[in-house]
């Protein structure tokens, strides 16, 4: 049985998430904690197991959330790394926990991704100088005289993915906001079925399209909301999974790839970041080092942190024909019984979008699919998944999932 | 005595307001702000050159929360320059809505004044408008 296992591969054989949602009464690196031990706990490990931890956190990353974990669950003296990488920050730590076991320092480590972002608002708005003398004096490589943003066009996340949205839909017929709305409502009665989802509320279209708008086509109902949360990650090399029990080889979850790149020029790229060219790239890289393509996919989970967002990723990720998203949602191809399944978890839209855990929890989810231990919202039969992330900078990470069959 | 400064340094007011590249003399590549060197070719000799007064909609979005002093909803659009550059900025001179902007539709520039310091120094933006006869 455990001769299936290649030295080199690397595993998950333990994961974990907190309900994503609000938790005033905590911090991060509680929550963090929580999520670690939990994931350690699923594995059948303790902390004295571990050879090295990587956390990430956005907000909370200059409080170094890596030891305040270790504070939690145990200080055994291992490196420990923190990560920040815009919203790929969760799938960056799991991969630098990757990279370690493959380059043989490590046998076993740890990621956790964790975050409170509390009620913050939803812009993280600019102003105008404040207070004393005020005197236009140009600032920067742009030479500013004043903060530019709804000045020049927007800067802020939900104008740049919606613009991203409408940029495909000016390229591509059949898009617009009827299909955006789609994706919402796909994904919010998705997460009706997830206990870990912050909302698992359905809406009807017309609830989506009638609610607040933020940035056009976007309204409130097809923007992910802010909120507090984390999720872990065990990794083992395949060479130590041999010599652990069988019953954790017989849920652990095979790495395929574990795919990391920024945005290369594009035209585009020098008024907002561009988050299509790096999605294609790392996709590409993932289908080639997997072996695996898109047709063979069970389940996604995708960075649908904006309706529109969600859309190009069809496309990005080649699970539509080149031009193709529009369609693709039209026809429920992303639907929980549709051709892919994408976002069975409810989403970023729904299940909430702390931003150092989403990426761990990625992959938490698509493991869960993969073991068959997914409850009511389980893709039967799943073997293979992927987790897509990506952080405006622009920073992409991908992850392609096995089931281990071992 | 009043005076006008531009809110940005690739906006020149002059003859008339146009907006002023920062083009790579290795590839063509067009910044606007300066650069120490080139994002798609890693060259380090730039030109400045008059960008294109005219372009289309690539994209936009329009935006219900604005910062304190920012008037909203207001209309964020990508413009393609007819000379290959791309620039962001509000579309102003129409109604902030869908039926008024739409993806294609061709942008003239022009320049408004956003404030005023307390040496009676004005900022000027830039924005586009629709053209007329705009398709
Ligand atoms: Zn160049």
């Amino acid at each position: 049985m455990s001769s299936n296992i290649d030295d080199h591969d690397i595993w998950i054989i333990g994961v974990s998430m907190t309900r994503f949602g609000r938790y005033p009464d905590k911090d991060a690196f509680l929550l963090g904690a929580e999520a670690a031990l939990d994931a350690l706990d699923d594995a059948d490990l303790t902390i004295h197991d571990i050879d090295i931890l990587a956390a990430g956190s956005v907000n909370q990353i200059r409080a170094y959330p890596a030891q305040r974990i270790q504070k939690h669950i145990g200080q055994t003296g291992i490196p420990a790394v923190n990560v920040i990488n815009a919203c790929a920050t969760g799938a960056t730590a799991v991969r630098t926990v990757h990279q370690a076991i493959k380059a043989g320092e490590a046998s076993i480590g740890l990621a956790v991704g964790t975050e409170q972002m509390g009620k913050q608002g939803m812009l993280g708005a600019g102003r105008f100088g404040a207070g004393g003398e005020r005197r236009f004096v140009p600032e920067g490589p742009q030479g500013a005289v004043m903060q530019t943003e709804g000045i020049l066009g927007t800067g802020l996340m939900p104008g740049t993915f919606a613009q991203a949205g409408m940029r495909y839909a000016a390229q591509h017929d059949g898009v617009g906001p009827e299909q955006f709305i789609k994706i919402a409502v796909k994904n919010h009665e998705n997460s009706v079925r997830n206990p870990l989802a912050q909302y698992q509320k359905a809406f009807t279209a017309e609830q989506i399209r009638d609610a607040e708008m933020i940035a056009y086509p976007n309204t409130t109902l097809m923007c992910c909301p802010t909120g507090d949360g984390a999720s872990g990650a065990v990794l083992v090399s395949g060479e130590r999974l041999r010599s652990l029990p069988v019953e954790t080889q017989r849920r652990a979850v095979k790495i395929s790839a574990s795919v990391l790149t920024s945005d290369p020029w594009a035209p585009d790229g020098l008024v907002q970041p561009d988050i299509n060219t790096l999605t294609r790239n790392a996709a590409r890289q993932a289908y080639e080092v997997a072996g695996v393509g898109p047709a063979d996919l069970d389940l996604v989970e995708l960075h649908d942190c904006f309706a529109t967002a969600e859309l190009i990723h069809y496309d990005n990720l080649e699970l539509c024909e080149p031009g193709g998203a529009g369609d693709f949602i039209d026809r429920g191809a992303p639907k929980r019984d549709g051709e892919t399944p994408v976002n069975v978890s409810g989403g970023l839209l729904s299940k909430g979008h702390p931003l150092g855990a989403t990426g761990v929890a990625n992959i938490f989810e698509v493991s869960t699919h993969l073991r068959g231990e997914a409850g009511d919202r389980q893709v039967e039969g799943a073997t293979v998944g992927l987790t897509h992330v990506i952080g405006l900078g622009s920073a992409c990470s991908i992850h392609i999932l096995e089931k281990g069959n071992l | 005595m009043a005076t006008h400064i531009p809110i940005v340094n690739y906006l020149d007011l002059d003859d008339p307001a146009h907006l002023v590249a920062t083009t790579c003399d290795e590839c063509g590549a067009k910044f606007f702000g300066e650069r120490l060197a080139c994002a798609r070719c890693g060259g380090r000799g730039f030109h400045h050159e008059r960008s294109a007064r005219t372009g289309t909609v690539g994209s936009f979005s329009i935006i219900h929360r604005a910062p304190a002093g920012v008037e909203a909803p207001y209309v964020s659009a990508i413009v393609d320059l007819d000379d290959g550059a791309v620039v962001k900025a509000n579309i102003v001179g129409c109604p902030a809505d869908p039926e008024s902007v739409r993806l294609g539709m061709t942008v003239e520039l022009t320049t408004y004044e956003v404030g005023t310091d307390d040496d009676g120094t004005a900022a000027v933006a830039f924005g586009f408008v629709p053209s007329k006869g705009a398709s």
